[in-house]
């Protein structure tokens, strides 16, 4: 809310010498934050002065223009007490005007300096303003001529222009809703500016009671509309001029002036906090309804947008159908325009929450319909709507119509028990009940009893329903920079969960493992999953669809972390960065298509059923790790070349992060997008599939903007976490010799090399302390289609040397089930 | 094999001549003295001590002596062969010395190469700020509390005291699912996880829950649609907005610094009353002169985040009994943070995944 300084103090007094900025430190510390401080002149400097016109001689020039060549008093503004030459090309002033005057050395908006200067054969020692020079509007039909009675020449013109009138700029919370007026800000001023007095309540005043000749009302929904006020003006002169302080007044709130009619509305609306409607009545046809629309029903309001209205939408209606989509926005038909003579003023209470929806349905944001939806006073529809009859009447030379309509009552606000130690309580301030009652009177409370307090709310404080929205009061005005600073005794923690502390040992594994931890956002689109060259089966197509999305390239939120990633690592690329390795931990969304979360009541806990059926709705969010590697593993320099990234190192990474949980990974060929199809692995924890790791499908790489043979990996972080070791056993070692042997096999290149090793294992039998494929080699020596697996066998047993032989026997046996299981042949 | 010689004359036999051994042995002790490296020395030692070196040929002539000459040319050869031998041991040492000092000085290298091969990883900097300020909590007993980003409308809103018709459901711009009707949203907060723990735990409660929130709002160098915060949950009997001020001045002063402390104003959260916006003194000028401050703006304080005293409607929905415990909550953003305490005008580096970025912080910040 955009409130000017002179406005609020015309309702309020605060002690001589109260700064500006003392003020608003006091609204900001009780609740209403300053955003900032504006003066229409602040960017204007040096002089800036009444000028009396004194000649002015029309010069034409050889462009068709005429240029007039003024004299003007400044009186002793320019130093000298005599005249000024000036050279002006508007033409909508006399001599014996006084205009605004700008001297050499003013700047006005813009940095525009002002000097003496040589101009259509004169020198020309300054500039007679129009308003829009001044950042004063859009209008430059002429320079600003003032009122002849505005002052002396020479004198500053800042305040007769309002220039230095300063506007607060104030944030409002949505349960402050009364602070969306002048009045709402001076009584705040009143309560939080020591030494403030004085009140002066615009929507005090005196009314004419209602009677039986105003507009025909009939509401057929007062829960909808508790209060309608009709009001007319007849005679209304619709090229009346809005007076320029109503004019500087919404501009400096923040709205923009219109005509007369409307101008007015607003500034009532401004000044109370009650938003008020204006019909052009003669557009009107009889007897008006206010009521719910029913299905089908459209209306094409004022903003030219034709409207399918809701059931629940509270339309005013006339003989001819709806005229208005009551409290938000008028209707077209019954505009007031620039012919508008007779004015039907409407001031009317809404229900906030409806006010809310039929906002929200039709996407309509106004200045009315944020007051209407917050909450407004109910019982100053009659005051607002006078004010405005008062005004139009002033200003466009109307008449009041004595007819008055008033139809409902406003609602009254229950009395809520308070304790009278609660703000105590609450705030662990050492608060009285005295000073409580003193603070809830102090914004407009009624409060009785003692002990328990009975408090009833103002009027414009619809917000206070609940006995602790009535500490916030108290405690705001006693202060919240007088609260106390006390440390709580928790009870012993018992620190970081075992999942938490795995989570971030991951991390730390694989920053040690040359990853770099990147954040992206979960959102997807389609063409990323086309991408990724998923198949139209995959589970990973199945996405939870944003609504309002802010890209509909990115839609859904992501079922994998590697679109993330993968964009990630091409960003890299393009950054220049061209050997990356990144992971990122997130969980992803699967949806489980359950049915809806269902909202439950709030006035007791929902049970453990509900509340795990809630959960069961939501989707499946497993915490996945996604690693992506493109470039060089190693650099090379001067110690050798450098070795490219390979599928492997991928599955390496994720080996690194399952050893840190105290789990081995076992690798099996896959084929799955987006990995290349011969160097996919799936890998698995005892038997259980948690992630696939190897090189990406070229084509993905391409569609990424990354280097062929980049490599990438994407687990289920929660299975693994779930599955780590925990509380092992403590190893024990042979201290034996150890016997070594070598064996070599041949086998069909199709055949998993961890189907050999394990097949060595099992043959070997207990003996077999560990087992490491030394060599893969492939050529003329063993053949097409047939590889050569070369083994380091270490045998070793717990209770004695090995006898002669026993190890020849151990790998013999492993030799013997590896040809048996895989066909494996021992190279000579 | 022949027999004893015995008409052989010793005095005309070389070992007997004192000064042909003595000769022999300068001879070699003048050849070890000179050899000026191990191979020069082993050839020396071949040549004065090897199966024909003078000394080898004297020695074994000794045999062939009458027995009354063989005791004194035996001497004279051993003495002159040990000196012999002793000195190439000599001579080797110090060789063998001068060789090793010298291969030392050769296989100098230039220990200001770069030694990088491996790229090295790092954590993120948000992941390393949100464990910071677990373990601020966690020190102080508190835990960690999660819940899912995808999170049912009710325990978004309607369990924290904000009704259908909310006018703060505006304020955080929400982020809803397909289908509407399955009331289903990305969390707007972490306030969800709070209202989780209520409902799943019995006071006494003291957690904290950092994570991810989302919000409609659209990239920019101050907005992003996800970011990071961190709330905080106590519940217990008791408890005051002064508590929750001891919390938030201790938290402040260890995450910015000694000394530093938090401002309260008056605001607004449905799921808290009181309210308050909380301020943090700026750490960087703490609010002396602060009108030059970049990091504050000239204010002296930061606005930080929101916290109030829990709203007993939100106990009741969550399942506490208002009238035995109170609490109170807090909310700071992560990210937010992060910028000011580390200086980051422009927010988006965090999302973008410049490996540079994170690189710069290593792990610990
Ligand atoms: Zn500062």
């Amino acid at each position: 809310m955009k409130a000017p300084l002179s406005w609020i103090l015309e309702h309020v007094d605060v002690p001589a010498g109260t700064t500006t900025e003392h003020l608003t430190d006091r609204l900001t510390l009780t609740g209403l934050k300053l955003e900032a401080v504006e003066s229409p002149g602040r960017e204007i400097t040096g002089p800036l002065v009444i000028g009396r016109v004194l000649t002015m001689e029309p010069e034409p020039q050889k462009n068709g223009k005429t240029i007039n060549w003024c004299t003007v008093d400044v009186g002793d503004a320019n130093g000298t007490g005599e005249p000024q030459g000036i050279v002006c090309g508007a033409h909508n002033f006399a001599p014996g005007d006084l205009v605004v005057t700008v001297l050499p050395g003013g700047v006005l908006p813009g940095g525009f300096e002002i000097g003496a200067r040589k101009t259509y054969g004169h020198m020309s020692a300054g500039m007679i303003c129009s308003a829009r020079e001044l950042g004063l509007g859009d209008d430059h039909d002429g320079i600003i001529v003032l009122p002849a009675d505005a002052g002396e020449p020479g004198q500053d013109v800042r305040p007769v222009l309002g220039l230095d009138e300063e506007t607060i700029e104030l944030e409002i919370n949505p349960d402050r809703a009364y602070a969306l007026s002048i009045r709402g800000i001076a009584r705040e001023v009143l309560v939080s500016v020591e030494g403030a007095s004085g009140f002066r309540d615009p929507a005090v005043r005196d009314t004419p009671a209602a009677n039986a000749d105003g507009h025909p009302v009939t509401v057929e929904d007062p829960e909808g509309c508790p209060v309608f006020v009709a009001r007319t003006v007849t005679g209304f002169d619709p090229t009346a001029k809005t007076p320029d302080h109503v004019v500087q007044r919404i501009t400096a709130a923040g709205m923009r002036p219109i005509s007369l009619a409307v101008d007015i509305t607003n500034y009532v609306m401004l000044e109370t906090g009650r938003p008020i409607h204006g019909y052009d009545a003669d557009t009107v046809s009889g007897p008006i309804v206010v009521r719910r629309a029913r299905d089908g029903e459209t209306l094409t309001t004022l903003d030219g947008t034709t409207r399918e209205l809701d059931p629940a939408d509270l339309v005013v209606t006339d003989d001819s159908g709806i005229i208005g989509l009551g409290g938000v926005m008028g209707g077209e038909t019954t505009e007031m325009s620039a012919t508008t003579t007779s004015i039907l003023v409407e001031a009317a209470h809404w229900d906030a929450a409806s006010m809310y929806r039929t906002g929200r349905r039709h996407k309509i944001t106004s200045e009315a319909g944020k007051r209407n939806e917050r909450g407004v006073d109910p019982t100053i529809c009659e005051a607002a709507a006078d004010r405005v009859v008062e005004l139009l009447v002033e200003h466009g030379g109307g008449r009041a119509e004595p007819g008055v309509t008033v139809v409902g009552t406003p609602p009254t606000a229950p009395v809520v028990e308070v304790p009278g130690d609660l703000a105590a309580r609450v705030s662990g301030m050492p608060i009285t009940e005295e000073q409580a009652v003193a603070c809830l009177r102090a914004v407009g409370c009624e409060v009785s009893g003692s002990g328990t307090l009975s408090v009833t709310p103002p009027p414009w404080r619809p917000d206070l329903t609940d006995a602790q929205d009535f500490s916030e009061e108290v405690v705001r005005l006693v202060g919240y920079d007088r609260v106390p600073s006390v440390l709580p005794t928790p009870p012993s923690g018992r620190g970081l969960t075992r999942a938490q502390q795995l989570r971030r040992r991951i991390g730390r594994t694989l920053a040690g493992e040359g990853f770099v931890e990147v954040v992206s956002f979960p959102f997807v689109g389609i063409s990323d999953l086309d991408a990724l060259g998923l198949a139209d089966d995959d589970p990973r197509r199945d996405l939870l669809q944003l609504s309002n999305p802010l890209s509909n390239e990115a839609g859904f939120m992501t079922s994998t972390l590697l679109p993330g990633l993968l964009r990630a690592a091409g960003r890299n690329i393009g950054h220049g960065n061209a050997d990356v390795a990144i992971f990122e931990t997130g969980t992803v969304t699967l949806p489980r298509h359950a049915g809806p979360a269902a909202i439950l009541p709030v006035d007791r806990r929902p049970t453990d059923d509900e509340f795990a059926a809630l959960d069961a709705a939501l989707p499946a969010q497993p915490l996945h790790l996604g690693l992506v590697a493109a470039g060089d593993a190693v650099s090379g320099g001067w110690w050798g070349d450098a070795r490219p990234v390979s599928w492997a190192d991928a599955v390496e990474a994720v080996r690194s992060v399952a050893a840190a949980l105290g789990l081995e990974v076992a690798a099996s060929a896959a084929e799955l997008a987006p990995w290349h199809p011969g160097r996919c692995a799936e890998l698995t924890v005892d038997g259980e599939v948690v992630g696939h790791a190897g090189e990406l499908h070229p084509t993905v790489c391409q569609a990424f903007g990354l280097p062929k043979r980049s490599v990438a990996a994407e687990v289920d972080l929660d299975v693994l976490i779930g599955r780590a070791v925990h509380l092992r056993a403590a190893p024990t070692f042979s201290t034996y010799p150890v016997a070594k042997e070598d064996v070599a096999l041949v086998v069909d290149a199709s055949v998993p090399a961890a189907d050999v090793e394990a097949a060595l294992r099992e043959g070997a039998g207990e003996l077999l302390e560990s087992i490491r494929l030394f060599d893969v080699y492939t050529g003329d020596q063993v053949g097409e289609g047939r590889k050569s697996l070369a083994y380091a066998l270490r045998l070793r047993a717990f209770d004695r040397t090995l006898k002669e032989g026993e190890a020849a026997a151990a790998r013999d046996a492993a030799v013997a089930l590896a040809a048996e299981r895989t066909g494996a042949v021992q190279r000579a | 094999m022949s027999g004893p010689n015995t008409d052989y004359d010793p005095v005309e036999v070389t070992p007997l001549k004192a000064d042909q051994v003595e000769a022999m042995r300068e001879a070699a002790l003048a050849a070890i003295a000179a050899a000026p490296d191990l191979d020069a020395l082993k050839q020396v030692r071949l040549d004065h001590t090897g199966d024909r070196s003078p000394l080898a040929l004297a020695n074994r002539e000794i045999g062939a002596l009458p027995p009354q000459a063989r005791k004194e040319a035996g001497q004279r050869v051993g003495q002159a062969r040990g000196a012999v031998n002793q000195a190439l041991a000599a001579r080797q040492t110090v060789l063998e010395a001068e060789h090793e000092e010298r291969m030392l000085v050769e296989e100098t290298v230039d220990v200001s190469l770069p030694t990088t091969r491996r790229r090295r990883g790092s954590r993120h900097p948000i992941t390393l700020q949100s464990e910071l300020i677990a373990d601020l909590f966690v020190a102080m007993g508190y835990e960690v509390s999660e819940g899912p980003v995808v999170e049912a409308e009710w325990l978004n809103f309607d369990a924290l005291n904000l009704g259908p018709d909310h006018p703060a459901r505006t304020m955080q711009d929400t982020f809803w699912t397909e289908p509407a009707e399955d009331h289903v949203v990305l969390r707007t907060q972490t306030s969800p996880v709070q209202a989780r723990t209520m409902l799943t735990r019995k006071p006494p409660i003291y957690v904290v829950c950092p994570g991810r929130v989302f919000r409609t709002d659209e990239y920019d160098a101050t907005h992003s649609p996800m970011f990071h915060q961190v709330e905080g949950l106590v519940v217990d009997e008791g408890i005051t907005m002064a508590h929750l001020k001891g919390t938030l001045d201790h938290f402040a002063s260890q995450l910015f610094g000694d000394g530093i402390t938090t401002r309260f104003r008056p605001s607004y959260f449905p799921f808290t009353e009181p309210s308050a916006e909380v301020d943090v003194l700026c750490f960087v000028c703490r609010n002396v002169d602060p009108s030059t401050c970049r990091t504050c703006r000239g204010e002296g304080w930061i606005e930080w985040g929101g916290c109030g005293v829990v709203n007993p409607r939100v106990l009741v929905a969550c399942g506490v009994d208002p009238e035995v415990y109170s609490g109170f909550a807090f909310g700071m953003g992560i990210d937010r943070s992060f910028m000011f305490r580390h200086d980051l005008e422009d927010l988006r580096p965090l999302f973008e995944g410049d490996v540079r970025f994170s690189s710069a912080f290593g792990s610990e910040i």
